[in-house]
């Protein structure tokens, strides 16, 4: 089965191709047809390979050498080990539930065949980042699955919004695919390779821990993970991604192609072990994206923005675990965050497509007697993404802030106190998310009201099914560092591992710590149940007296106005300043050097028409005296050719015989 | 002494006399009979040289199809020739010298080159053997020919058709 | 006794003969035919060869029968254009026909 992985990619791209050139005219409002089994047959043989990865199997296999220029050979080449097989598996499985919801939530759109094309590109691209067995086609499908994003989030081009929202995350991903592509051309330079295993390989032997190139070559490749997985700084894009179909935004920009770079990280984890100030940087700007973006969270209005902002934050998670040392527990968060999350937006999606598009939560309210399967998934992923056990969240965010508490590092317990304070942000978000949405008394338009409803079987039960694993995926890693996960991914991370037991510090008992991370999370409901069902007034008062931080927080910090301040409008100066200097100083010269030119062409003209045509001229009538009497031998009788080449084999063979 | 000694001889005459006539003859309807006892006198020799199957299709071919689209198309083109006109062209006097000049060198070629061998080489019966050979060996030939004559049928057609005013 | 001789000496009469009738018939269809009396003679060059020439694996036939072919497929389109010469010009005579004159 392992042999077959390359049809994992494949299936997906034979639906591009069957889409994107029959769609518009034949296939039409059937897309879902080729979209649905080709990312299913995908999901299969991906459950096949899995079980074989399981069985011990792994493989490190070049299909074509893609690129040989010099020294450099890039292939198109498959790296299946545990790592990749989980991550494979995440994304064929959601990609496939999120293709049949999307039948249901995209019916209708007249750009039907276009969604589907793109959602079957952006697989393709995601299992080809993933399955890569070297940094260069890890790079393609890095790109890839950031063009689908830019193509998915723009889908509805005809509004502005969209359109801009798609141009800014481009924009703001260029900033870290320059980053990444540096690191990759640092390790070329320094290694002479791509492929994963040799480059790992060279790094182990000839880098000291804590030499200055691993940590540029980590700080680089962590720059890049920053801009596609939307951390601080460049977290920016994410929130405006939302202007996209809502199954777009639950795959690509929750449970698949923003953990791109966590899953990056993970895998360049034997390049990050030699650097431990790569891995501060790491985890610091986990930590704080995770806190930073809980905290805008609280205040925001919009159903999908708070989801997104919930997002970063549960993506710093991720990288708060790969910066401590433990990237077996990023991966697993990645891992039940794809589920829980994804189940969010598809929640959200559902409400939205009952409200006819309304996403102001202050226009919702009561909705779980109308919309009993997703108020009660919803209401799992809400509990999930909280941290409350047994959901699939508990175990993993319990296992990142322990991996914090008792990593060793410096300041370990700021981490592990910022993570904290993030986890009862997240509680209370989530839970005021969903009091204001499915309880309460209805603020819903009188006029969408009469035509709640629940969401049509291709879109409940993906649902559904998400709710499963939501509640389930997390006894996956349990016991927390010893479970049947744990156990399977190990092989990958080994180093790290060694690394991680060299420097371990005396840390507090597993049990207390899971214990205070759950007493964290229900303090964050309870406040929520007490702030929106019992006293509704409190939220307001709060906000009066605080008046100074509620704004900050409302307006996410300035943080939009900022960058526009610093880059867009500074930047359109400093190009005024500059056209200005081009107009008048290169501009003249160029135009002063053009005058002289000028003068001297007259004088090269009339060299070339006297002289060099002369000299041309005189030949050509030579030529066309002497064509003049040859042209004769041109009779157009075919038997006089006929005879010529008679005369012809005559002499060769005459030649051929006696000479 | 075998029989196969002047059986040789004669259709070599027959095959070399009905050329002279396809080649020198006054009436073209004349010449492309005499084309076809040129050919029955070419499949009588693939008999003597153990070509059964070719001397078949020599008939079959050149005396059944192509023969007759040869007629076809004389009936269709050809005015009466008669006895004032010319059936030769004007270069006729350097095209002899230049044919002997060649049909000299051959001949000098043979003499030289090739030593008279008289022991055929013991061969199986052909038409099994023919047939394997093309679906084998000679598979990729066979199948391009097959492309050229659909290539020949279109391109007939075309030529031939009457242009649509 | 007959040698592979006799049959190479009997091809090269019939092949000079057709060259002849190549370069001097006016008729085109006679030059069509000349032509076919050339592949004959080459032809039964190869054939003679194939029974004379060790080893025996009649490939020799084989690329008669593909002459064969050829020599049908030239025919069919050769006599096509000759149709379409008549109905242009009212002749088949070749000699009378030169529009590829300087």
């Amino acid at each position: 089965m392992i042999q077959y992985i390359w049809l994992v990619p494949l299936f997906p791209l034979l639906g591009v191709v069957i889409n994107g050139l029959f769609g518009r005219q034949y296939i039409k409002e059937k897309a879902h047809w080729v979209a649905i089994p080709a990312t299913a047959l995908s999901f299969l043989v991906a459950l096949g390979v899995f079980f074989e990865v399981v069985a011990g199997k792994t493989l490190n296999w070049d299909l074509y050498t893609w690129v040989a220029v010099g020294d450099f050979t890039a292939t198109l080449g498959f790296l299946v080990d545990p790592l990749s097989a989980v991550m494979m598996l995440v994304v064929t499985f959601v990609g496939f539930l999120i293709h049949v919801y999307s039948i249901g939530y995209m019916h209708g759109d007249s750009g039907y065949y276009r969604f589907f094309a793109y959602m079957n590109l952006f697989m393709f691209s995601m299992l080809t980042l993933v399955l890569a067995n070297n940094y260069f086609l890890m790079f393609l499908g890095w790109e890839g699955v950031g063009l689908c994003s830019y193509l998915l989030i723009g889908f509805w081009f005809e509004k502005k919004s969209a359109a801009d929202a798609g141009k800014k995350a481009f924009v703001v991903n260029r900033v870290g695919d320059a980053g990444f592509l540096l690191g990759l051309l640092l390790i070329w330079s320094s290694f002479g390779s791509l492929r994963f295993s040799e480059v790992f390989e060279a790094a182990g032997q000839t880098l000291e821990v804590g030499s200055t190139l691993a940590t540029a070559i980590t700080l680089l490749l962590f720059l890049g993970a920053v801009g596609k997985s939307a951390q601080l700084p460049l977290y920016v894009w994410l929130p405006d991604a939302m202007e996209g179909p809502t199954p777009v935004s639950a795959l690509i920009h929750a449970a698949t192609m923003v953990t791109a770079g966590v899953y990056m990280v993970a895998r360049s984890n034997p390049l990050y072990n030699l650097a431990p100030l790569s891995m501060d940087v790491v985890a610091w700007v986990g930590a704080l994206t995770a806190v930073f973006a809980a905290s805008i969270a609280l205040t925001q209005n919009d159903i999908k923005r708070v989801i997104a902002y919930s997002t970063i934050s549960q993506l710093g998670y991720m990288f708060l675990a790969a910066g401590v040392g433990a990237y077996a527990s990023g991966i697993f968060h990645l891992a039940t965050h794809a589920f829980f999350k994804a189940l969010l937006f598809l929640g959200a999606g559902s409400v939205i497509h009952a409200l006819r598009g309304e996403q102001d939560i202050r226009r919702m309210g009561g909705l779980l007697p109308h919309m009993k399967i997703t108020g009660y998934t919803f209401l799992i992923a809400a509990l999930a993404n909280a941290g409350i056990p047994p959901f699939a969240g508990f175990f993993s965010k319990d296992e990142i802030l322990f991996a914090a508490i008792s990593s060793g590092r410096p300041f370990s317990f700021y981490l592990w106190a910022l993570g904290a304070l993030g986890a009862f942000g997240t509680a209370f978000y989530m839970f005021r998310l969903f009091f204001l949405t499915f309880t309460g008394e209805s603020r819903v338009d009188r006029h969408v009201a009469h035509h709640l409803h629940e969401s049509p079987p291709n879109m409940a039960i993906p649902l559904a099914i998400l709710g499963l694993f939501s509640v389930i995926a997390g006894f996956a890693g349990f016991p927390p560092e010893k479970g049947l996960y744990h156990r399977f991914v190990a092989p990958v991370f080994e180093g790290g591992h060694n690394l991680e037991k060299a420097a371990h510090a005396p840390a507090p008992p597993e049990a207390l710590m899971a214990f205070i991370s759950v007493l964290i999370a229900a303090s964050g409901i309870v406040t929520a149940y007490l702030f929106y069902l019992r006293r509704r007034e409190l939220p307001d008062r709060l906000a009066q007296r605080f008046h100074g931080f509620y704004q900050l927080l409302f307006n996410k910090y300035w943080v939009d106005e900022l960058y526009q301040a610093i880059f867009v409008d500074f930047g359109k100066w400093l190009c005024h300043r500059l056209w200005g200097f081009d107009d008048r100083v290169v501009d003249g010269a160029v135009n002063g050097s053009s005058w002289l030119t000028i003068a001297f062409s007259w004088g090269s003209d009339w060299y070339d028409l006297r002289i060099v045509d002369g000299v041309v001229n005189r030949i050509a009538d030579v030529i066309q005296g002497g064509s003049q009497v040859f042209k004769r031998a041109q009779t157009g009788l075919i038997q006089n050719y006929i005879l010529a080449m008679a005369l012809g084999i005559f002499a060769i063979v005459t030649i051929y015989l006696f000479l | 002494m075998s029989i196969e000694l002047p059986v040789f001889y004669f259709l070599a005459a027959i095959t070399i006399g009905a050329a002279l006539i396809v080649v020198l003859g006054r009436n073209i309807v004349h010449c492309a009979f005499s084309l076809v006892l040129a050919f029955f006198g070419v499949a009588g020799l693939y008999v003597l040289l153990d070509a059964e199957f070719l001397a078949a299709v020599q008939v079959l071919i050149y005396v059944g199809g192509i023969t007759i689209l040869l007629l076809f198309a004389i009936m269709l083109t050809s005015r009466a020739s008669g006895p004032g006109v010319r059936i030769l062209n004007e270069q006729l006097g350097l095209s002899a010298l230049i044919a002997g000049g060649l049909f000299f060198l051959l001949i000098y070629a043979l003499w030289k080159g090739i030593p008279a061998l008289a022991i055929k080489v013991p061969t199986q019966a052909n038409v099994p053997t023919i047939g394997r050979v093309l679906m084998t060996s000679y598979v990729l030939p066979f199948e391009v020919a097959s492309v050229l004559l659909l290539a020949a049928l279109v391109g007939a057609l075309i030529l031939a058709r009457k242009e649509k005013d | 006794m007959i040698t592979l001789s006799h049959y190479l000496a009997l091809g090269a009469i019939l092949f000079i003969i057709g060259m002849f009738g190549v370069l001097t018939r006016r008729n085109a269809i006679g030059i069509l035919m000349s032509i076919e009396l050339m592949l004959n003679a080459v032809n039964l060059n190869f054939v003679a060869f194939s029974r004379y020439l060790p080893p025996g694996a009649l490939t020799g036939q084989v690329f008669a029968i593909f002459v064969i072919t050829v020599a049908a497929a030239e025919a069919a389109v050769g006599l096509a254009i000759v149709l379409g010469l008549f109905r242009n010009f009212r002749t088949v005579n070749v000699d009378e026909i030169n529009l590829m004159k300087w």
